[in-house]
């Protein structure tokens, strides 16, 4: 059945339509399954209920992509590709997430900085998406957009109060800058499947978001007393497929009851 | 939305009163302002409902509610719609639907005097928000999320009572 699916996989979901919705998607997904790590150990009850609540908000507007893109891609007729087999059934080197979303959770200054980094970004391509020609991306953007709000001022605020906190905290922000930054290029690079939806006016131009973004960071990092870096070495191929090894552990277990007991429902 | 009617749509429009939010049980579909459209072809019922946050578990218990409620009430075709545009608000809760947070204990949302924007960090609603239980404005926020999607934290600072706030959305 799995050889089947990806037969098909390779005609209908490599349309550039599709493999944005992916890509919009699996970022989601991933993120919303990193922050549900936490569930449970967050640092104290009320941030941890604030860090499930985004992990539910993330997967929801996942879904909400995933049902789109199975719609786009099922052959006429069919119904074998749906959000859960899209989710589900797919390996590493097909999801088009991006590598900022899959990072460790790490600390909590990790966690938060990557929340932000990835909020500030997302705020500003609903905002656009809002505007493009494709009426389903549009209401979803619509809809997912006074979410994202919610997730910016958290995340952002935790960025103050630990950057501008104790010295301990000060240094634990300035280690997650280190480790998270070199992920943030990517989110300004578009890739094949983005140009052409760039010029088709169904995806979002986001090199133009760089700007905007930079300010939004830059005015956060000041009230916390921590600085953008300058220049950085940037790592990308995430919307390509092409992962850290991290991918592939966390999809082992996220995907381990649907490959191990095929079809089955709560 | 139709303007006329009919006798078998109005009966819907009842039996929707019946069917609450399994989150906040005090909430009808009605109060909350999700029902979009209605109507009943040739005894077909067609319901677009709107979602209220994207990931809310309580959605699909509710289309399924909604369908229990219709089935026991012979109308045995039923077809719901999910429209996300526009986009739901807690402007659409309805008058009685704030009186009957207020008296469960939750703060009814405040409604949006601007077009919805990004608040600046660490600032908190534009008006304060009054304690469900003893009506102190004199209340703080204690987290941005609350038990559900929909709700923050707050607590009374002069009857000290903690207390869920349905927030602005």
């Amino acid at each position: 059945m799995i050889a089947q699916l990806n037969n098909q996989y390779f005609t209908t979901l490599s349309q550039p339509l599709v493999q944005y919705l992916l890509h919009l998607a699996d970022t989601t997904l991933i993120l919303g399954h990193r922050n549900s790590e936490w569930c449970g150990h967050g640092p104290i009850l009320e941030q941890d209920i604030a860090i499930s609540n985004i992990a539910l908000d993330l997967i929801g507007q996942a879904r909400m992509f995933y049902q789109y893109a199975a719609e786009k891609a099922q052959q006429p007729g069919a119904t074998d590709i749906t959000e859960d087999s899209l989710a589900y059934l797919r390996d590493g080197i097909d999801f088009k997430n991006l590598l900022l979303a899959e990072q460790q959770n790490g600390d909590w200054a990790i966690t938060i900085l990557r929340q932000f980094l990835y909020s500030s970004w997302q705020y500003l391509v609903y905002e656009q998406m809002q505007q493009g020609t494709d009426v389903q991306m549009a209401a979803i953007a619509e809809k997912a957009i006074k979410e994202t709000t919610y997730h910016i001022k958290w995340s952002g605020e935790w960025v103050i109060r630990l950057g501008d906190g104790t010295e301990e905290s000060h240094k634990r922000m300035l280690h997650a800058i280190e480790v998270l930054w070199p992920f943030t290029g990517e989110m300004f690079t578009p890739v094949d499947f983005e140009k052409e939806g760039i010029q088709q006016g169904w995806a979002v131009d986001v090199a133009s978001l760089q700007q905007p973004w930079l300010q939004r960071i830059q005015q956060a990092f000041d009230e916390a007393g921590l600085s953008v870096p300058q220049s950085q070495w940037q790592q990308t191929g995430g919307k390509k497929g092409v992962h850290t090894e991290l991918l592939g552990f966390l999809l082992a277990e996220m995907q381990h009851l649907q490959r191990a007991y095929p079809g089955s429902e709560w | 939305m139709t303007t006329i009617s009919t006798i078998e749509e109005q009966k819907v429009w009842k039996l929707l009163e019946s069917v609450y939010d399994p989150e906040v049980p005090v909430l009808t579909v009605l109060d909350l302002g999700i029902i979009r459209k209605l109507a009943v072809v040739e005894g077909r019922v067609f319901i677009t409902i709107t979602p209220t946050y994207s990931g809310c578990p309580a959605m699909d218990v509710i289309s399924m509610q909604i369908r229990m409620a219709l089935w026991q009430n012979g109308f045995q075709e039923v077809e719901i719609h999910t429209e996300l545009s526009p986009a739901w608000t807690t402007d659409w809760m309805t008058e009685a639907g704030r009186k009957k947070l207020q008296a469960y204990g939750i703060a009814p949302p405040q409604y949006r005097k601007n077009k919805f924007h990004t608040p600046s960090f660490f600032e908190e609603e534009d008006t304060p928000v009054c304690c469900p239980r003893c009506q102190s404005t004199n209340t703080q926020l204690v987290s941005q999320f609350g038990s559900t999607a929909c709700k923050a934290l707050y607590q009374c600072l002069d009857c000290h009572e903690p207390f869920d706030y349905f927030k602005c959305h």
